[in-house]
């Protein structure tokens, strides 16, 4: 059970700990997993009228593998378009941090995390413009 | 150390040198394997690399082996693992086979101390799918038994087959693929590793049932956990015994000379192929433990049959089933030289047993006199 | 006690796991080195000194493993371990008792071995009854007296818990398996020499002992059976006889020599350690929550060995905890269970919830654990207890004052 030298890093010094509002109109929250499986994620995206992820911020409860790979999708998916973003996959996540075999579920945690992120956001802004539809 | 010729390597080899440094080292350092933490990790990977050299001395991958508490311990498992109801065993297996499976069925031996191939074709013959047990090499006459060609007859007939190489491994060359085995029977301390460790090897594909409940320790295989001392012991003692032994040449001094001593001498096993570091010779007329004994206040060490059975001395069911007249059975001592034995040792051996069988034949002349 | 601190190297982390294993005294390592060097012989040997003097090693430390349970030398006999005197105790028993008898007792809390061979007994057609525990981690002795019938042939119940380290109420089980007139056998791996134990005043009649929990060797453990009234078993292990015919296989001398010396240690010095190790755990426990909210302990703290505390830390998962804790070598659940890291079996017969379960620790103190290090642990533990609750989003809802439970999660 060695781990890799990204995965430390970012268990040691994660990024973008921290919250954003989530009644606020352009942030999307993703809230996965469950306390009694042992991990929960909380990830949250900020997203620009053009469509830019401006700012991720994520809290975890897990083990080093899920703080490090909800970490590090915070990272990857600032500056993406929710549509980029969408397209991370969590193999990509497992291969970067060299995650061992028993840790691939947490990957996949993340990468439904940013998926429920984006799909709260979209829901958000869907009934934004319902509303404003039916206002017109 | 006590000045003695021990010459008992059979019932237990002293411990090498770089065997007790190794494990002087995993002893101070602890750990359990199965811990998550630093320690436990560390200990993880003694176990792992100590496993890799035990793999290597028989020819075997790392995730064959499966450590257990001696011998005695893999060859009970072998037996009751591997899954058949019917089992043949030869008739000269160490008692840890013979009482594992009380009603198994017993291949005969002939008098070179041979597995008898023909019988055990014909107990093949009959339809059960059998698991065959034959030894490596005998501990009593070190006659080393044709285990590829007992393969070749239990293959043809389905059955699986374990060979128990606890006197074999690190003295003759023993490789998991070329006999083409199942199950592999190996001890630490019968070639210079500690005592309280042994191992068996699974073939990758053969079945296999653990009948120890527990931790889930050894893949499985064997539950408690793991004694990563005497596993790293055990490392260190197959790595060191890898060359193998060369006694040869000593075993055959000796025999010449005390065929030479005593011309009604017989060394049983000597027509077939034998472990070179074992002699199992009768002195004329003479009961063993009156040898033993005779030897020990000499200064050397051998033993009459096997130290197993708790101390009795009864005459070896090895030598009856090689048909050797009881006679001669009662007068039969082991000899068995290690990696440690000197050519000194083995004249000392020389001269105690040449002293005894001088006052002996004497006594026995002087009272044939008398008469 | 600074023993250890000469074999522990600098870069080694605290050790503070001394449930899993103990590290070995240097004492017992050292009346073990003869046995490994010139006195070297197999004790079955009989024929010449080098056995004699391997048999004589043996029998003293027979004689050492009796006397720390108040036992005749002659009821000892050697195994492998625990784990496979425990496997000994109830399936040898319960196999030999067969025709008469068909039921076992026991608990949902013992060791994963002695469950495992329960569990064997049921596939080979015994009735085992698992009795639940208190949610201090006892069992209610009525509970215990309802469940033994007729057919009952033994109840199995560990001393001392591995995992959250109570000890169950011994004497007076024994009394009622006496009473019952059914064998008692008792795990004690995590007991001997940790807590006063004598088979005749608790009236047990099997116990099983491990070598490396009580400062020994690994691969090495005892099995007391008692011969007035005598218990009989069918061995597991057969071949040459040894052990009274309970266990062949050739003795391993300087194990059974590091086991008896262990034993002589742990009999000599228990009280005044009992002493020091509750002073630390009270150190330990008072230093942590001075500066942690939410922790709790789990399992009975008066009825405890003072070596152990279970303890879960809301909201923090224990993995991640462990792997924040570097210097320090603790436990998340049991480490028998190994890297599988599932809630443990025993927090959740506790009643302990699923969630708390993943935030415990479990925390060893033993023979060498100083009071220094104990004061490390603690500060190491509240640095990332409480990084790691800035990081966590179910703290964070605690402290928003939204109920964990009403959330409806995905279960994965």
């Amino acid at each position: 059970m060695a781990y890799s030298e990204k995965l430390i890093d970012h268990y040691e010094n994660p990024r973008n700990i921290g919250s954003l509002d989530k009644n606020s109109e352009d942030v999307g929250t993703g809230l996965v997993g469950a306390p009694a499986c042992g991990d929960v994620m909380k990830l949250q995206i900020k997203v620009s009228p053009e469509g830019l992820i401006e700012d991720a911020k994520f809290k975890t409860f897990g083990c080093g593998s899920a703080i490090a790979s909800s970490s590090l999708v915070t990272e990857w998916v600032k500056g993406k378009t929710i549509d980029e973003a969408e397209t991370i996959k969590n193999t990509d996540i497992a291969k970067h941090l060299a995650l061992p075999p028993v840790k691939i579920h947490c990957s996949v945690l993340a990468e439904d995390a940013i998926k429920a992120a984006i799909a709260d956001y979209r829901a958000k802004t869907a009934k934004k413009d319902e509303i404003k539809d039916a206002a017109e | 150390m006590p000045a003695c010729a021990y010459l008992d390597h059979n019932a237990t080899s002293p411990i090498r040198p770089s065997v007790l440094d190794a494990m002087v080292e995993a002893l101070s350092e602890g750990g359990n394997p199965s811990s998550v933490h630093r320690v436990g990790r560390r200990a993880r990977a003694r176990v792992d690399a100590a496993r890799r050299q035990v793999a290597a001395l028989v020819g075997a991958l790392p995730a064959e082996i499966a450590f257990t508490s001696g011998g005695t311990e893999a060859n009970n498992m072998a037996l009751r693992g591997a899954g058949r109801n019917r089992v043949l065993v030869s008739a000269i297996e160490h008692e840890s086979i013979l009482r594992a499976v009380p009603e198994a069925e017993v291949i005969p031996v002939d008098g070179r101390g041979l597995v008898d191939l023909a019988a055990l074709e014909r107990l093949l013959a009959k339809p059960e799918p059998a698991l065959v047990s034959v030894m490596f090499a005998n501990n009593e006459t070190g006659v080393i038994q044709p285990v590829a060609e007992v393969v070749r007859l239990a293959r043809a007939a389905g059955a699986m087959v374990h060979c128990d190489a606890v006197q074999g491994a690190g003295k003759a060359r023993v490789d998991l693929r070329d006999l083409g085995v199942d199950y592999l029977s190996l001890s630490a301390h019968k070639l210079g590793g500690p005592t309280g460790v042994g191992a068996l090897a699974v073939r990758a594909g053969a079945a296999f049932v653990s009948d120890r409940n527990g931790g889930g320790q050894e893949s499985n295989r064997r539950a408690g956990t793991e004694n990563v001392a005497g596993i790293v012991g055990f490392g260190a003692a197959a790595e060191a015994a890898r060359d193998g032994l060369d006694a040869a040449i000593l075993r055959d001094r000796l025999e010449v000379a005390l065929l030479a001593i005593a011309p009604g001498a017989k060394v049983h096993g000597a027509a077939a192929p034998r472990l070179v570091n074992t002699t199992c010779i009768s002195m004329p007329g003479v009961k063993a433990e009156t040898q033993v004994m005779a030897l020990d206040l000499a200064g050397v060490c051998v033993s009459a049959g096997a130290a197993c059975s708790s101390g009795k001395v009864t005459r070896s069911a090895v030598l009856s089933a090689m048909g050797v007249n009881p006679a001669e059975a009662e007068a039969a001592i082991r000899i068995s030289c290690g990696w440690n034995t000197a050519s000194e040792d083995i004249d000392r051996l020389i001269a105690a047993w040449k002293a005894l069988y001088i006052r002996v034949t004497h006594s026995e002349l002087s009272q044939a006199r008398a008469a | 006690m600074n023993a250890f601190s000469q074999i522990r190297r600098n870069d080694q982390p605290i050790y503070l796991d001394y449930q899993a294993t103990t590290p070995m005294d240097p004492r017992v390592l050292e009346a073990m080195m003869p046995y490994f060097t010139y006195k070297f012989g197999n004790p079955h040997s009989r024929s010449h000194s080098y056995g004699w003097e391997a048999e004589e090693g043996v029998e003293k430390a027979r004689g050492q493993v009796a006397k720390l349970i108040g036992a005749d030398e002659k009821e000892v006999i050697f195994t492998s371990g625990a784990t496979e005197s425990n496997n000994l105790a109830i399936r040898g028993v319960a196999e030999f008792y067969k025709d008469r008898k068909n039921h076992v007792v026991t608990t949902v809390t013992e060791h994963k071995c002695v469950l495992d061979t329960c569990r064997h007994l049921e596939q080979s057609g015994f009735e085992v009854t698992y009795l639940p525990v208190q949610k201090n981690g006892l069992i209610d002795l009525d509970v215990l007296r309802n469940a033994i019938t007729d057919k009952t042939v033994v109840v199995s119940i560990m001393a001392v818990n591995n995992e959250i380290g109570v000890i169950q109420p011994l004497a007076e089980i024994g009394k009622i398996c006496r009473e019952k007139k059914v064998f008692f056998h008792t795990d004690a791996a995590q007991a001997a020499g940790k807590i006063p134990l004598d088979v005749e005043a608790m009236n047990i009649d099997l116990l099983s002992i491990s070598g490396h929990k009580i400062y020994g060797p690994k691969g090495i453990g005892a099995l007391y059976v008692r011969r007035k009234p005598r218990v009989r078993l069918v061995p597991l292990i057969v071949g040459g006889g040894q052990e009274r015919g309970f266990r062949s296989g050739t003795l391993p001398t300087p194990l059974c020599v590091g086991l008896g010396e262990a034993a002589e240690i742990c009999m000599k010095e228990m009280d005044g350690e009992a002493r020091r190790l509750k002073k630390l755990q009270e150190r330990m426990l008072k230093g942590l929550q001075a500066k942690l909210p939410e922790i709790y302990v789990n399992g009975d703290l008066e009825h405890r060995i003072p070596g152990n505390l279970n303890i879960s830390f809301a909201h923090v998962e224990g993995e991640s905890l462990m792997m924040g804790i570097k210097g320090l070598s603790v436990s998340s659940g049991s480490a028998c269970t190994s890297a599988s890291l599932e809630p443990s079996y025993v927090l959740r017969a506790l009643g302990v919830e699923e969630e708390m379960a993943h935030t415990s620790l479990r925390i060893g103190l033993g023979r060498f654990t100083t009071e220094q290090e104990v004061d490390t642990a603690v500060a190491d533990l509240v640095h990332h207890v409480t990084k790691l609750r800035e990081m966590s989003p179910l703290w964070e809802m605690s402290q928003e004052g939204i109920d964990i439970k009403s959330i409806e999660w995905a279960a994965h």
